[in-house]
């Protein structure tokens, strides 16, 4: 009834091209910007006490786009190019590392211009590991790239240099300003650390979309559909993929970056480790694999609906154990991930994409 | 068809509708707020369950005997990590706004993540004999403490036992000494110590590295130690990877005796495991093992046989399951201290870290408290954070740990210079770390 484009009437090329081609589209993503930039002033506006506010911030939000970054990472590179990668722990570990060693030899320069240039370093990595890719795939690709994360979780912990040969062997985050206020260290206001990291996974973001929109994504995806047949098209397969390795991999290390400055404030090499990579995974695969909003309802499901469940009994006033709730907690997310994989195999972003569908019928479906 | 979308709806109306019922309620004033963050679950719940539940269950004697400390009653919470980094940071987020006089994060990476949190947020942080050894320097790291010793103590106790089986320092010379460890910077710490004394009394350090991945795998390190064939081990091992190395030191046909784990390698599971030949295993201690202390009766009459404790009946008084008594009695000789230092009864976080700053628990508080004999005394100054106390060697006898030595000092003067540069580069690397500016209270 309200969500139907009846009387939106596309004149050029560029309008029906647009990524939100309908206005209620482009009303609901001004809302969800606008919510996301107000969501630090609840606490403010004594909506919820300043406590949740900053629970929320530093537990709940901060986390959910650093996850959803990196999800994105991995999906242009597992869902639109269709090279299985089980290295992107190690990737995200590559931009947190290049952005610790680079802050600690030039700590003038500002944070975020660090924590971007790691990404660099990262798809430097990422395109000399994505070099089997050119004569392996699928599973075997998967094993590939599981070296490579082996591999790099290995210089980790073994390289003293890459941590600066401190004694705790992790690397702990120095306060680094950004016009006078402190954006990274313990000083941080989780409001700045939230700004920073939505600003950086927004901008990101509508990047990824337009790559995926344009030339380079249609080219990705043409290799993912069938290899042989793009290349008879005239699409060179080793710049594709190696494209593909080194772009995923900036996104990956930017968010390694981001994970450990931002939100950790210090890291050991075990949260680089190979269970990383996989819950990456399973939120690309549940999200939905080639789709970028999925990227964010994939880590959405993953990292806040167990949150949520282990509130949950609290403030509903269940006095409940905190370990049988994390067992009850890995129960229902367990069981909630299977039935969505049955429901709809393609991820929560074909639900959503059948739930607007129905929206543009109702309520007369035919 | 119907019942499918309603299940649809369902799900997706429990995932948005959750999402709104975040809010953290307030703690009431009348008592005092101690969060244990405890890891019942995941990959190292073996060790975590005792732990817990010992650390409970004297927090809540306390409750029950005494009515708490000083009059005012416990708010014991426990929230589950998983000893899991990003749990762990979870939980202290969610547990920060309710008052909580002190953390005890129980893995070393979550103490990572808060000790720069600690002194912005006012709540000291007590990591017992474990995480990062250069906060023991309280001229630098004011609100964390790690008594009763660090792993650097640890080792240097385990070189004074060597030197005294051997029958004196001097008979070190030539002697082939291994340190399996796990290859992470828990396992790692002792090296740079080893090397000093290595250099100094020109024994040969061996080391034995196990990565992680294979911490139930530790075939090709063993077949290392076969061909080097060291004269001791010494076993700075976690979870999974103790029990194997007893297990494999037993196949191996290492003189059983010879191999010394760290207190975390002295569960009794890790020992247990080596089945009858393990008799004789070794590792630290700082407390004594068994129920026949008046304070673990006290926990049996008031906690246990109320039906209050978590904890299998039969299995009161296991090595870690005293480990987390003995950790909490730290708790509440802190906040006890807190109280005298202030005058007050609700003490805060701020004041709890002057009652740790001061805390000095002498051989006559350790007899009143129930524990004679079960722990050394400890005590913690201003600059000192740790104190490097005594610790003691146990045996596995097949069935349980008994105390085979007194207790042994370690060598402070070989550990205080690494501890003093370690906290030094730290506060060097981290642009912006405070200067300490906390009053130190000197003990009545």
């Amino acid at each position: 009834m309200f969500y139907r484009e009846a009387g939106q009437f596309k004149t050029t090329y560029a309008a029906d091209m647009a990524v939100f081609p309908i206005l209620q589209d482009k009303i609901g993503i001004a809302v969800i910007v606008a919510a996301a930039v107000l969501l630090p002033f609840l606490g403010a506006a004594g909506i919820v006490s300043p406590q949740t506010q900053n629970f929320l911030l530093q537990v709940v939000a901060i986390p959910f786009l650093i996850f959803s970054l990196a999800s994105i990472g991995l999906n242009l590179l597992t869902g639109y190019t269709g090279l299985l990668s089980l290295g992107t722990a190690g990737f995200m570990g590559v931009g947190a590392y290049a952005c610790y060693k680079l802050t600690t030899y030039f700590p003038g320069v500002n944070i975020i211009v660090w924590v971007l240039a790691s990404g660099f370093f990262a798809a430097g990595i990422g395109v000399v590991f994505g070099l089997p890719s050119l004569r392996i795939k699928g599973f075997y690709l998967a094993v590939a790239t599981l070296a490579a994360q082996f591999f790099l979780q290995w210089c980790f912990i073994r390289i003293p240099w890459l941590y600066n040969e401190n004694a705790s062997g992790a690397i702990e985050v120095p306060q680094r300003t950004l016009l006078g206020v402190p954006v990274t260290g313990p000083t941080a206001t989780a409001e700045t650390r939230y700004f920073v990291v939505l600003a950086i996974v927004a901008g990101l973001t509508w990047i990824a979309s337009n790559l995926v929109h344009g030339r380079i994504g249609r080219s990705w995806m043409a290799v993912r559909d069938m290899d042989i047949a793009a290349e008879l098209m005239g699409i060179k397969l080793f710049d594709t993929k190696l494209l593909a390795f080194a772009v995923s991999s900036f996104y990956c290390g930017v968010a390694g970056a981001l994970l450990v400055f931002l939100w950790y404030g210090g890291a050991e090499p075990e949260v680089f480790s190979i269970n990383q990579s996989f819950l990456i995974l399973f939120m690309v695969i549940i999200g939905g694999l080639g789709s970028l909003v999925g990227s964010y309802f994939g880590a959405a499901l993953i990292y806040i609906l167990p949150i949520v469940l282990r509130l949950l009994p609290e403030s509903l006033g269940i006095p409940i154990g905190g370990a049988t709730i994390e067992h009850l907690t890995f129960m229902i997310v367990g069981a909630l991930i299977i039935f969505f994989l049955i429901v709809e195999p393609h991820g929560l972003a074909r639900l959503w994409q059948i739930g607007k569908q129905k929206l543009r019928t109702w309520p007369f479906p035919y | 068809m119907s019942l499918r979308r309603i299940a649809i709806g369902a799900a997706a109306a429990a995932l948005l509708g959750g999402t709104a019922l975040t809010t953290v309620p307030a703690a009431a004033q009348e008592t005092i707020y101690v969060p244990l963050l405890t890891y019942r679950t995941g990959p190292f719940a073996g060790s975590g369950i005792p732990i817990a539940d010992g650390m409970h269950d004297y927090l809540r004697m306390l409750n029950e005997r005494d009515g708490g400390i000083g009059g005012v009653k416990l708010a014991i919470e426990e929230c589950e990590t998983g000893y899991d980094t990003k749990k762990g940071v979870e939980c202290y987020e969610a547990t920060k706004g309710k008052n909580p006089v002190m953390y005890n994060p129980y893995s070393t990476g979550i103490t990572l993540q808060l000790i720069p949190k600690a002194a912005v947020d006012k709540v000291p942080l007590l990591s017992m004999a474990y995480g990062l050894s250069a906060s023991a320097d309280g001229t630098v790291f004011p609100w964390i403490f790690n008594p009763p010793a660090t792993y650097w103590d640890g080792a240097s106790v385990f070189i004074r036992y060597v030197a005294e089986k051997e029958g004196g320092f001097n008979k070190l010379k030539g002697k082939k000494i291994g340190l399996l460890h796990l290859d992470a910077p828990y396992g790692k710490e002792p090296i740079p110590l080893l090397e000093n004394l290595a250099r100094q009394y020109e024994f040969e350090l061996k080391l034995y590295p196990v990565p992680a991945q294979d911490m139930q795998n530790q075939g090709s390190v063993w077949l290392n130690v076969r061909r080097d064939r060291p004269d001791w081990i010494y076993l700075q091992g976690w979870g999974a990877m103790n029990p194997t190395a007893v297990k494999e030191a037993v196949k191996a046909g290492f003189p059983i005796g010879k191999l010394v784990g760290v207190w975390w390698a002295g569960g009794d599971d890790d020992a247990r495991a080596g089945g009858p030949e393990a008799k004789g295993y070794k590792s630290l201690d700082f407390h004594a093992a068994g129920a026949d202390f008046p304070v673990i009766k006290d926990i049996q009459k008031h906690v246990v046989d109320k039906g209050l404790s978590k904890y299998p009946k039969d299995k009161i008084g296991d090595n870690l399951y005293n480990r987390g008594v003995y950790n909490s009695m730290l708790i509440a000789e802190a906040i006890r201290n807190a109280q005298k230092v202030t005058g007050k009864k609700v003490v805060t976080g701020e004041e709890v870290r002057r009652g740790l700053e001061t805390l000095n628990i002498t051989e006559a508080r350790l007899k009143e408290l129930g524990m004679e004999g079960f722990a050394a005394p400890v005590r913690v100054s201003c600059e000192d954070h740790n104190g490097h106390h005594k610790v003691y060697v146990a045996e596995w006898d097949g069935t349980k740990w008994t105390k085979s030595t007194d207790w042994i000092e370690p060598m402070k003067d070989k550990v205080r210079p690494l501890i003093e540069a370690a906290a030094k580069d730290y506060a060097a690397k981290n642009t912006g770390w405070p200067k300490r500016t906390e009053t130190c209270d000197r003990p009545s």
